[in-house]
């Protein structure tokens, strides 16, 4: 394996770090242009987030956010776009809280029993896709999308159907989870009230795993080759239709544990008003975090603390909004800088090869490279 | 100190806002923004916190509601008012995060405008005793702390499905919802009963906008237009829309099809572009606004109640309004509908 060079440590933060840096100068700059004071509303926003109750909510949040940036980076290493995180992790949550309610068994047990369910049907509802690319050569991108709404419609269907009405209750959902399908909070902030997710462990232990398949098993350097390149993975035996399948099931299954912190940690229902649209985030935190497990760990972090910051901001009098306007920034410059960066990196590369071949005294070739 | 600091910059933010602001959004345009009273209104020491769901002030129907109610009491008690508003798809402890952040900086009562505050305010309410809260459209959160406002708007709508009938010559109508939550059904369930009274075996068309988690429905003019044409194409004359933002979509629909359309929530008719009124029959009236207002004059008064306020036809909490008078001629008619639901004679289902 490659060691640490630093010079190329610097290359692969200097994008993110550009970005990042480029969307607080517009956020600022949109924050001056309406008349809302720069500098205050830093010093607010870092106050707020800096309370231990509102850090552990940060970190809750980025828990979800950051199994919804690994479903998607599984897609994004092989090539694959899986826009359809978001239906399959809801898909996944209401089958899991529907048979989390319908079960008993003691407490190990059934909290595996409701997460294996999860993953199955998240990987079942990527496997849709999956098989359509595969069998007829339908995009992932378009079936995905499609498939969204087809899990919208589908859970609101069998909702109707599951629901049982609280008396009083506008809201609509499955019955609670017992007890025994709880996920135990830990106080891993000092000071606050509020525990973190049990299920951070979890999303540590799915960082740690997507690390190592594939960075150090053959299944992830045929993942990453397919991804690389097609024709060469064919040319050295890989069967591109079996990654393909492979790739959009394990995403798929990782897409399923997006909802569990929520369902197994707080709401232990899945109801009309369960969070949607985390699939969506975390297309932007893995192309931020650039599908490196550390990376995009970061990159949750850092938008879940950019969406707590929005309460405070609301009740400043300051628009909200301008969180959306940072966010929207960032995957837009980081796109950008990823390409600047790298054209960057190839011309500094050449420069390095046509001195070293220069000093070995070798005219012709120089004026070849540069 | 970090409290001091927060404090500080708050303030100055607040305040730097209400100078430098003239205009910037349409949310922050409004009178109320926030800060200290002015005006001639006595002042007060009470300040309210407000809490929308997804839209909050400016969606013309339920929040703009909520926001008449509060904007009243301003004026009235001279309380200071500070309004918050959910993002979309956030999760439930962003809600209780913004009821705590109300709490922190001083605000006492809260109101929680929407269903989906339940959770977040039976939680936050308990650690918060001291806190009054009152949450709308939700009973199953309660507490000693807690007022729940109620509104019986199967009843109201009840009334305009009654008009709808009387007034459908091809004896089909339609009902456009904005998105399939319970909440609604109890729109449609009333208006489908009040139609079948007044004419029975009428035909009821029905139809709603978009499933949750996608809101959009309550949003989309464009949606409501398509739905509502449809219904006028199948035959409806009369489309009753329970759709929020969507229902100005309806009215043009109904415009383009000279049929005529139901306008909910608050009376429409004042509202609704000029172009569009001659087609609103009439709205279901749903006054969020006088449940909001009777509220915080109680907390005023010293006299919260806690538990369940409702707000029926008896309470004169939900009706039917007459501007553009095109009810008149069957107001006795409706009146006498209102009479036996407030007396009992007519029960309005709710589902």
């Amino acid at each position: 394996m490659s060691r640490l060079e630093p010079r190329k440590v610097a290359m692969t933060l200097a994008a993110p770090v550009i970005a990042i840096v480029f969307a607080a100068l517009v956020t600022a700059l949109v924050l001056a242009a309406t008349g809302d004071p720069v500098w205050s509303t830093v010093t607010t926003v870092w106050d707020y987030g800096s309370k231990p109750r509102v850090i552990a909510l940060t970190l809750n949040q980025a828990t979800t956010y950051y199994l919804s940036a690994l479903a998607v980076a599984i897609g994004f290493r092989m090539n694959l776009f899986n826009i359809g995180v978001d239906g399959q992790y809801r898909l996944a949550a209401f089958a899991a809280a529907v048979v989390g309610t319908s079960v008993s068994l003691p407490k190990p047990l059934h909290l595996l029993v409701i997460v294996l369910t999860a993953m199955l049907v998240g990987a079942m509802w990527a496997g849709v896709a999956a098989v359509l690319k595969v069998s007829r050569g339908v995009s992932e991108v378009i079936s995905t999308i499609m498939l969204n709404a087809i899990a919208t419609s589908l859970i609101a269907f069998l909702l109707s159907k599951v629901a049982t009405d609280v008396a009083g209750s506008n809201n609509r959902g499955t019955d609670p989870i017992p007890e025994s399908g709880h996920f135990p909070g830990i106080p891993l902030i000092p000071g606050s009230p509020l525990d973190s997710f049990g299920f951070i462990i979890v999303a540590v232990l799915a960082g740690i795993a997507y690390s190592v398949v594939l960075g150090r098993t053959r299944f992830g350097f045929d993942l990453r080759a397919t991804g690389r390149s097609e024709s060469a993975a064919v040319a050295s035996g890989v069967s591109v239709k079996r990654m393909v399948l492979l790739s959009m099931l394990l995403s798929g299954a990782v897409a399923g544990l997006v909802g569990m912190p929520q369902l197994l940690g707080a709401s232990y229902t899945y109801s009309i008003d369960f969070p949607a649209g985390l699939g969506f985030t975390g297309i932007a935190i893995a192309l931020l975090g650039r599908n490196n497990a550390v990376g995009m760990a970061l990159s949750a972090v850092l938008f879940a603390f950019l969406d707590a910051s929005s309460v405070i901001l609301d009740i400043n009098d300051i628009s909200k909004e301008i969180v959306l306007i940072m966010q929207g920034t960032i995957v837009l410059s980081v796109v950008v800088a990823y390409e600047l960066v790298r054209r960057y990196s190839i011309a500094a590369e050449q420069r390095r090869v046509s001195r070293e071949l220069a000093s070995q005294g070798s005219p012709e070739r120089e004026e070849v490279a540069t | 100190m970090r409290r001091v600091t927060t404090f500080a910059a708050a303030l100055l933010a607040g305040a730097l806002t209400l100078t430098a602001c003239g205009g910037s959004d349409s949310t922050n345009a409004q009178p109320e923004a926030s800060g200290s009273s002015s005006g001639s209104a006595p002042a007060s020491d009470i300040k309210v916190g407000l809490a929308y769901d997804i839209g909050g002030r400016g969606d013309q129907s339920f929040n703009d509601a909520a926001a008449a109610g509060l904007d009243k009491a301003k004026a009235q008690f001279g309380v200071q008012t500070k309004e918050a508003e959910a993002s979309q798809g956030e999760a439930e402890p962003a809600k209780e995060e913004r009821l705590r952040a109300l709490a922190d900086a001083g605000y006492n009562p809260i109101i929680a405008v929407g269903f989906a505050y339940s959770a977040s305010v039976a939680k936050v309410a308990k650690e918060l005793p001291d806190t009054q809260f009152a949450i709308i459209d939700d009973a199953a959160a309660v507490g000693p702390n807690i007022a729940n406002l109620l509104f019986a708007e199967e009843q109201g709508s009840f009334l305009v499905g009654a008009a709808a009938g009387l007034k459908s010559k091809t004896n089909n109508v339609g009902f456009v919802g904005g998105v399939d939550v319970p909440l609604i059904h109890k729109f449609e369930a009333g208006f489908k009963a009040g139609a079948e009274a007044a004419k029975p075996g009428i035909k009821v068309q029905s139809k709603y906008l978009t499933q949750p988690p996608d809101f959009s429905g309550f949003g989309d003019p464009a949606k409501g237009k398509t739905a509502a044409a449809g219904m006028f194409d199948a035959g409806a004359d009369v489309v009753y829309q329970a759709a929020g933002g969507s229902g100005g979509g309806v009215f043009e629909a109904a415009k383009a099809a000279k049929g005529l359309a139901i306008g909910v929530d608050s009376d429409q008719y004042n509202t609704a572009d000029p172009s569009v009124k001659d087609v609103i029959l009439t709205s279901m009236l749903k006054k969020v606004d006088v449940a909001v207002f009777d509220f915080v004059s109680s907390v005023n008064d010293k006299k919260f109640v806690a538990g369940e306020k409702i707000y029926d036809l008896k309470a004169d909490g939900v009706g039917y309004s007459t501007s553009g008078g095109q009810v008149d001629d069957i107001k006795d008619k409706l009146e006498a509908y209102k009479a036996k639901i407030i007396s009992g004679e007519i029960t309005v289902p709710t589902k």
